[in-house]
């Protein structure tokens, strides 16, 4: 194992594997305490204005919710009894949840336990919520087109916000942390008597100004019942070093949060019940600490250099938080989880980049998060760092080992990119330069935002197909009439063709969301988290109100690579070489170019074919069922010289240029293609007053909303995953990874401003020793001298390597290196893959 | 100055491979370009099908086509590609490796490659045997920042038995090299049954510290990652079914070099 390169190297505290297991140990489970709570506040409060309401239950719930505090924790508060649970948020759905209540624990992904007395609580209290919700709302106020196509065609889904709370946002932190929400509550006062009783605004910003002041009370009084159960649990406990630890615990909990911070152990308190509140009063995911080594340095260095604290604790304390944000759980519907996959919250965290006057602004802390990752070893929090051409190496150096080991962290992201980007989108240049990113990839100025990042999801490979369909799906008209095939004589016309259908659905996506948005406006606005975002108290309005300084939405558009490759293929083989007609490329991808369909797809071939034969009259017996399944699966059902030219198809595909190989003029049509996206979406405007701008990334999203899509004309297989985020399409870049980071930086990043995502897979052998790690460096480096936005890397395991022989078309630019040789994975004979698989094992 | 520089660019040469992000083939992130043709017929090459000047054909493997190996290029050619990635190699401190084959048997086209990549600030390094006349050296060495020179054994019988061609130009040359190269390592196939050993790994090293200007010794352990490629050119694979070296083994014989050289030594490149 080769040493960590840097300083700030410590050892791990013996706490915090015991945190750890404590935490994880546990099967996560869903809670109803707080469902029950704010129903029984919601009821008694109905002569109220919303706003009002909304405070009320949040008081109501931090009043009522159990409080814990678990063996060896030094920052303390939860918002479940267990750990790695989740409390449910009927005002903005319910319905689902009841659906999946006997399904949700044994479901493949994010499964969480519910107990029959849970069950029986939830459904108690759901029929009161009947009507109320947000979702509901929304769906009302949708056009009944985006309507059908949202529910029932799956070419964009806004499901993430119908069915919940928006989340992605970072507050103020740092404010709390200097003044409080005794603070706070004073600037509250203060805008209160600002408003003259005969303005006509009067209601709107008094009561929100109200609501955000019992929000600040709710918050104290909450920190308080951990003070008395600190002081009850210190008075029974026998250890002497943990009474103390209790007692400790107890000073800090009736200071902080409603008190300034006097300490950098009261910081990380302090913190920690923003970061859990916030996930407490609204189910939005995605609440980012942002750029944590920042507002928290001042704590630490005035203790630091008081020597009121060590290096070690102060690390320990940070380990602390890193390990209590795993603590938080979230439950989606099954659909949404799928594309979510691994319970994950999204809290984004932040260090290095510029400060607001565009100097370094790494510290200490900067590399004490990294160290916190390297000790905790744990999804959360969801890591990142920015990167410039001033950023010290030796911070990038200890990032590189991080990301070595394998977890996937952190992220990294171009400032150089990135300010100018949120510049032209009307930020100043050091709102622009103090960015921290949302989620997964968002940027934005913190605590002054409502991004609403992650807006939809839009599958760029939907419209193509109703190209080929000219605008019906499912045997209904939903999209324009753009052509019958043969009326497409030339590669500009079908071109064109898709760009109509693709902009028609975008229309029907930003109308499918600006319902959404105002629902949340009208059924959930959150005045806790409104409290710590600049522009609120001013303008007397929620964040979901529109109140914050800065409104943007941001949906991500996604199948970049696999359009680019498709519309590359169709105008060289249809429309220059006139190898092969549209009409014969639309069978083959229906027949999944004579290769039989798998898994799921042979599934849903097989409903298809036997619904059709239904209707047709035939009686539809179990073996008539296997006999369709087997035929689908196998494509014997194809006549043999029909599927002998899908196959000849299939293979001219294979020789047409693809994206990801450092081609110039495959990649700059890749850019072509992504504005096709980016230029629409920023066409519109949304409700809260601010602008549509794309992102360009699928989270995870692309494997089940590829399971929904058919073949598509790169030779993409029907119901396969769809390409991740910007990178090449699967297995197709086989240039390395420089080639593919070339051509993925030929795209316009700057417009895409909601962010773009860069995943590369890596064998450690290429990251082994210093060398290793210094050519990795250079690796990020250069991708974001040509102005790419982010980049992050999967360093292949024992796991991904038996896949990839499982799977060889996934992984097909995998290589593995060695001195003077270097091999793709996938073209080596089994055994050789063996020998590689063993070594692998053995580190670096 | 510049009509020289546009004779190199069009100067042709012969390769089989051109392979990007090579990270252990001198210093950075390098691109190396495989010469075609060899003069030894080392039985765990890895590179069989860049042996023979001739173009060869490999056979159709995991369902590809046929492969030939040997494309006649233009040094112009060859570096538009190796230049795409400049910016990787201005902040690793990357360039261009020639490699093969041999590339000192193409010394024509193996000197416009490494004039115009100057040309370009992009650094040079080369693989080679060393095996090559005074004056190819001597055209050449002036013109590559690295020369990482294999030196796989003392023993002139068991040089030829393995290898084809007995190790005497080799010695020869080696001390030329390392006192006119601007940075010379000496790089070790550690071969089973050829010279996994002990003494003979010491030997190489003493005689690595024996010349002035040798910075470094990179023992690079045996591997059979080539082997798939003798099956498709229909050829029987030299070394059998020889295990690999395990990783302590490796370790103590990196002690026997230190401890034989006094140099800086490694495993891998």
């Amino acid at each position: 194992m080769v040493h960590q390169p840097t300083r700030f190297t410590t050892e791990k505290s013996a706490r915090i594997p015991m945190l750890i297991s404590d935490i994880f140990g546990n099967f996560p489970q869903i809670e109803a305490d707080r469902a029950i709570l704010l129903t029984e506040s919601y009821k008694a409060t109905e002569a109220l204005p919303t706003i009002r309401r909304r405070s009320a239950a949040f008081a109501h719930i931090l009043a009522g919710l159990p409080v814990v505090i678990r063996r060896g924790e030094l920052i303390v508060g939860v918002n479940t009894k267990n750990p790695r649970s989740c409390p449910t948020f009927p005002e903005y759905s319910w319905e689902w949840l009841e659906a999946e209540f006997d399904t949700v624990e044994t479901r493949e992904a994010d499964p969480f336990h519910i107990s029959e007395q849970t069950k029986e609580a939830l459904r108690a209290i759901h029929p009161y919520w009947k009507g109320k919700t947000s979702s509901e709302l929304a769906a009302s106020l949708m056009s009944p087109e985006a309507y059908d196509v949202f529910m029932n065609h799956g070419i964009f889904t806004v499901g993430n916000y119908f069915y919940n709370g928006v989340g992605h946002i970072t507050v103020d932190y740092g404010k709390v942390l200097r003044i409080g929400y005794e603070g706070i509550k004073k600037e509250a006062l203060a805008a209160l008597a600002s408003i003259k009783t005969g303005d006509g605004d009067y209601m709107q910003r008094t009561h929100f100004i109200k609501a955000v002041i019992e929000c600040c009370d709710a918050a104290r009084d909450f920190a308080a019942r951990y003070a008395d159960e600190a002081e009850r649990l210190a008075a029974a406990e026998s250890d002497r070093v943990r009474r103390e630890e209790l007692l400790e615990i107890a000073k800090i909990c009736r200071h902080v949060p409603y008190h300034g911070a006097r300490s950098f152990h009261e910081a990380c308190q302090s913190f920690w019940f923003v970061q859990l509140l916030i996930q407490t009063e609204g189910s939005g995911h995605s609440i980012s600490p942002g750029r944590f080594d920042q507002y928290m340095y001042p704590f630490y260095k005035a203790d630091l250099d008081a020597g009121k604290i060590t290096h070690e604790q102060a690390q320990e304390l940070i380990d602390c938080i890193w390990v209590k944000l795993n603590s938080l759980s979230k439950v989606r519907d099954a659909e949404s989880a799928a594309g979510f996959a691994g319970y994950s919250m999204f809290q984004n965290l932040i260090v290095g980049g510029q400060d607001k006057n565009g100097m370094d602004a790494t510290n200490d802390l900067s590399y004490m998060c990294l160290e916190a990752s390297i000790h905790v070893r744990l999804p959360q929090p969801s890591l990142s760092i920015r990167v410039w051409n001033g950023s010290p190496q030796e911070l990038l150096l200890k990032a590189a080992y991080l990301t070595r080991l394998g977890d996937g962290v952190p992220a990294y992201y171009n400032d150089e990119i990135i300010i100018p980007a949120l510049m032209s989108r009307g930020l100043s240049l050091e709102e622009a330069r103090d960015y921290s990113i949302i989620g997964c990839v968002e940027p934005q100025t913190p605590h002054a935002t409502d991004g609403w990042h992650d807006a939809a999801f839009f599958n760029m490979c939907r419209p193509m197909e109703l190209v080929f369909s000219n605008g019906v799906d499912e045997g209904v008209q939903i999209g324009p009439r753009t052509g019958e095939l043969r009326e497409l004589d030339t590669f500009e016309k079908f071109f064109d063709a898709y760009k109509k259908q693709e902009a028609y659905f975008i229309e029907l996506m930003v109308n499918a969301d600006n319902a959404v948005d105002v629902a949340h406006g009208v059924r959930c606005p959150l005045p806790f988290e409104s409290s710590m975002v600049d522009g609120c108290l001013a303008s007397g309005k929620a964040v979901e109100e529109g109140g914050a300084r800065h409104n943007f939405t941001g949906p991500q558009g996604f199948g970049i690579a696999n359009m680019t490759d498709a519309l590359l293929a169709i105008r060289e083989l249809v429309y220059e070489k006139k190898l092969v007609t549209l009409c014969e490329y639309k069978e083959a991808m229906a027949a999944n170019f004579g290769k039989g369909f798998t898994g799921k797809g042979a599934e849903k071939m097989t409903i298809k074919v036997a619904s059709a034969l239904a209707k047709a009259g035939v009686e539809i017996t179990d073996a008539v069922i296997k006999t369709i399944h087997e035929t689908v699966s196998s494509g014997d059902y194809l006549p043999k010289e029909k599927r002998a030219r899908y196959e000849e198809i299939y293979k001219l595909i294979g020789t047409v240029k693809k994206y990801g190989n450092d081609d110039k003029e495959a990649d700059l049509f890749a850019r072509e293609v992504a504005y096709t996206y980016t230029k629409e979406v920023e066409k519109y405007t949304n409700p809260r007053g601010g602008i549509y701008h794309a992102g360009l990334y699928p989270v995870s999203a692309n494997v089940p909303l590829g399971a929904q899509t058919g073949a598509t004309p790169d030779g993409r297989l029907a119901y396969t995953p769809i390409a991740d985020g910007v990178g090449p399409a699967s297995g197709r870049d086989v240039c390395g990874p420089t080639a593919a980071a070339n051509s993925v930086a030929k795209l316009d990043h700057g417009i895409a401003s909601n962010g773009t995502l860069f995943n590369q897979k890596f064998h450690p052998a290429a990251l082994a020793g210093e060398a290793g790690l210094l050519k990795f460096v250079s690796l990020i480096r250069g991708f974001f001298d040509q102005k790419g936005m982010h980049m992050q890397f999967n360093v292949v395991n024992r796991e991904t390597l038996l896949d990839a022989q499982a799977h060889p078309e996934n992984y097909r630019n995998l290589v593995v290196r060695v001195a003077g040789y270097s091999a793709l994975f996938t073209t080596l004979s089994r055994s050789l893959q063996d020998d590689i698989i063993a070594r692998t094992e053995q580190g670096f | 100055m510049t009509e020289y520089y546009a004779s190199d660019a069009a100067t042709r040469g012969r390769i089989f491979d051109i392979q990007r992000y090579s990270v252990n083939d001198g210093p950075g992130i390098r691109t190396i370009v495989f010469l075609k043709g060899c003069m030894f017929r080392c039985r765990w090459c890895s590179n069989p099908e860049g042996q023979l000047f001739e173009p060869v054909t490999l056979k159709a493997m995991h369902g590809k086509g046929d492969k030939i190996a040997g494309t006649d290029v233009t040094a112009g050619e060859v570096m538009e590609t190796v230049l795409r990635d400049s910016v990787y190699y201005a902040r690793s401190g990357g360039g261009l490796t020639l490699s093969g084959g041999e590339a000192l048997l193409q010394p024509d086209f193996a000197l416009a490659l490494f004039r115009l990549a100057h040309l370009h600030g992009v650094n040079t390094a080369i693989e080679t045997t060393g095996y090559a006349s005074r004056e190819v050296l001597d055209r050449l060495l002036p013109h590559i920042d690295y020369v990482l020179m294999d030196i796989k054994h003392m023993d002139p019988k068991k040089h030829e038995a393995f290898i084809g061609k007995t190790n005497e130009r080799v010695l020869e040359n080696a001390p030329y090299i390392a006192q006119h190269a601007h940075h010379y390592t000496v790089r070790v196939p550690v071969i089973p049954t050829f010279n996994d050993t002990d003494a003979e790994i010491a030997a190489i090293a003493r005689f690595a510290a024996s010349m002035p200007g040798t910075k470094a010794i990179h023992l690079l352990p045996y591997h059979r990652l080539g082997m798939d490629k003798y099956t498709a050119l229909g050829r029987d694979y030299g070394m059998g079914t020889v295990p690999l070296i395990p990783d302590e083994k490796m370790r103590r014989l990196l002690l026997v070099a230190q401890e034989s050289s006094g140099l800086a030594c490694q495993i891998g490149g």
